[in-house]
């Protein structure tokens, strides 16, 4: 019965996206609607061929590990394709000559920006997101995913989400503002997804056999909520037609602005920091085998860090029309968020406390390990730009790219290799990785490609920032703009190597993961039943 | 712009003391000497339930659980 509900639903949805086809007043909203078209058409016939067919029983003494499973390839390759596609306009900012005139209007830097930054932010970040969550989840509350089928479709209306989005982005469909570039429509498909995503979470905590929430689900949760709202208030635009991409936002000039930063700083301190902190909390745990460091640290980290993030977001907009005590709160709680922050990373770290010498034997923690140095040296870097005369000599240029990537690449992507290392041979059930030293050889790529970059963007951040700033015995500025653009040649290359070492890891990592799952051991029968026989609490 | 002066002074008296005591709540709560026993509990949660959810009677049931079977 239910099912011949969905069936309309989506009938109706593939209809109405093909009437929206025909009607399409832009290339971008054309291809999406098709893109709809097609993927509920699919959906259609699938929930069909399963239609009056017996109902295979959903044994629940499992945990559902499938969704799971996607989530993880997902991931691994959203992330290829993210860091590709970073590593190619890192290369375009260095030789302008690859904004080939053929591709003009869709390959440029310019298209090509918010397709790299929603590649990982969104699409491997977001994934590995939703794939741990789900999985830690249940394993600390003890109970399979509330909802069902729900979790696949959080899964399939998210990479839905994802293509819909970047095909607009190479076809012009943008709100132009950061990492919220997606039109309106869009918006809507995704806080529907969110919802589900809401529900499938906490209804598994409503159903949790153990009595205490795990804080690592503190974390995931205080996430997915702040990302709904974030997400519904800078997204709040009327579109200019129900058949085309382009809206119009409802704040304007500096509300628009503020609004636009509390969105983006939370989108790093919500997305990037919380729901990664939520991973931090169990992986490094179980990759240890050892229980956190301090429990009531990370109780106090938890709610220090949400109650003082949100405020951080007036410090991207120094020196601008937002009223100065504006700017100077959220330059004074980025600086006491340093504390939470570190509290943080001293609870990550000191959970090795007595294993240490697993850093010489397991790549994988190691890498979990640095990804937490990572953090902590990007939430001493971030702080200390936020202060207004620091932040004047940074702002605008690439030393603020830097610090991104130093908490991207570092941080949120060595935790999320790390998870995938631990995740993948559970997930297919095998005894251990294929190869610990391609493991070895994914860390090191990694790492010294973040130094690279990170180096380069110091280097020529504050060599920008000076030479804008450099005045003349007589007061006249020395350099010209383009004279920086011609100074930071050398480091633009560096920082495009970088990239390419931390793809081509991600490629090793990608080989030995497929490989763990095809080749590697199956966990032998026995040990399996004797985790299976252990009795609750 | 009487929205605006209402919530702007809300937010720096009533509002903030609001957050101040929660927080300080949650901080104080933390650090009670009382908490420790559920806390070495709940720490050690991701050792407990790999391979499959816990205890088969009502493993399935919808409903929240009783949490006081500890």
């Amino acid at each position: 019965m239910q099912n011949y509900l969905k069936l309309i639903v989506l009938g109706v949805i593939a209809i109405f996206a093909a009437v929206a086809a025909n009607f399409a007043q832009d290339v971008a909203y054309l291809v999406n609607a098709l893109t709809v078209m097609l993927a509920a058409a699919i959906a259609f016939v699938i929930i069909l061929r399963n239609t009056d067919e017996p109902v295979k029983p959903v044994d629940q003494t499992q945990y559902m590990d499938g969704v799971i499973r996607f989530g993880v390839v997902a991931t691994a390759l959203w992330g290829v394709v993210g860091f590709l596609a970073g590593t190619f306009i890192a290369t375009q900012l260095a030789f302008p000559v690859l904004n080939f005139d053929w591709a003009e209007g869709y390959m440029n830097f310019g298209r090509l920006r918010p397709l790299h930054t929603s590649a990982v932010i969104f699409a491997f970040g977001g994934n590995a997101l939703i794939a741990t969550s789900f999985y830690v989840v249940q394993r600390t509350s003890a109970a399979r995913l509330w909802g069902g089928n729900l979790a696949w479709f959080v899964f399939w209306g998210y990479q839905l989400v994802i293509v819909l989005a970047a095909t607009g982005y190479i076809l012009g469909a943008t709100h132009g503002k950061e990492y919220a570039e997606p039109e309106w429509y869009v918006d809507w498909l995704l806080t529907i997804v969110w919802v589900a995503y809401f529900l499938v979470f906490v209804g598994t905590i409503v159903k949790r056999k153990e009595p205490h929430i795990y804080v690592a689900n503190w974390f995931y949760l205080s996430f997915i909520i702040t990302v709904a709202m974030l997400h519904i208030f800078n997204n709040l635009a009327i579109p200019v037609s129900i058949w085309g991409s382009k809206s119009v936002q409802v704040f304007s000039g500096v509300q628009d602005a503020m609004v636009q930063w509390w969105y983006g700083h939370n989108a790093v301190g919500f997305f990037l920091t919380a729901g990664f902190l939520g991973m931090m909390y169990y992986f490094i745990p179980k990759q240890a085998e050892r229980p956190v460091f301090s429990y009531k640290l990370s109780i106090i980290h938890f709610w220090a860090l949400i109650f003082l993030y949100i405020w951080a977001g007036p410090h991207h907009l120094h020196y601008t029309a937002l009223p100065d005590w504006a700017a100077t709160l959220g330059m004074v709680f980025s600086i006491v968020l340093w504390m939470p922050s570190w509290g943080g990373m001293i609870n990550g770290l000191m959970t090795l406390s007595g294993a240490w010498d697993k850093l010489r034997t397991d790549p994988v923690i190691r890498m979990m390990v640095i990804s937490v140095g990572f953090y902590g040296m990007s939430t001493f870097e971030g702080p200390m730009m936020s202060i207004r005369a620091v932040n004047s000599l940074s702002h605008y240029t690439d030393w603020t790219i830097g610090h991104v990537h130093s908490g991207a690449l570092g941080w949120n992507g060595m935790i999320t290799f790390g998870a995938l290392y631990y995740l993948v041979p559970k997930l297919w059930n095998r005894e251990r990785l294929y190869s610990l030293s391609l493991v070895s050889w994914h860390f090191w790529l990694a790492t010294i490609g973040i130094v690279f970059y990170a180096a380069a963007m110091w280097v020529t951040g504050i060599m920008e920032g000076l030479m804008w700033r450099e005045v003349d015995a007589n007061g006249f500025l020395v350099n010209s703009f383009a004279d920086t653009v011609s100074a930071k040649l050398p480091m633009y290359i560096v920082r495009a190597v970088g990239g390419l070492l931390y793809v081509s890891g991600a490629l090793i990592m990608c080989y030995n993961l497929y490989m763990t799952a095809r080749r590697s051991p199956a966990v032998e029968a026995s040990t399996a039943a004797a985790h299976a026989a252990t009795p609750a609490e | 712009m009487g929205t605006y002066d209402f919530l702007r002074h809300f937010a720096d008296s009533w509002g903030l003391l609001a957050m101040f005591v929660f927080f300080s709540a949650a901080v104080i709560w933390a650090l009670l000497p009382g908490s420790r026993t559920g806390q070495s509990d709940a720490a050690n949660i991701p050792f407990r339930h790999d391979d499959r959810p816990a205890a088969e009677d009502g493993a399935d049931r919808p409903a929240a659980a009783d949490p006081s079977d500890t």
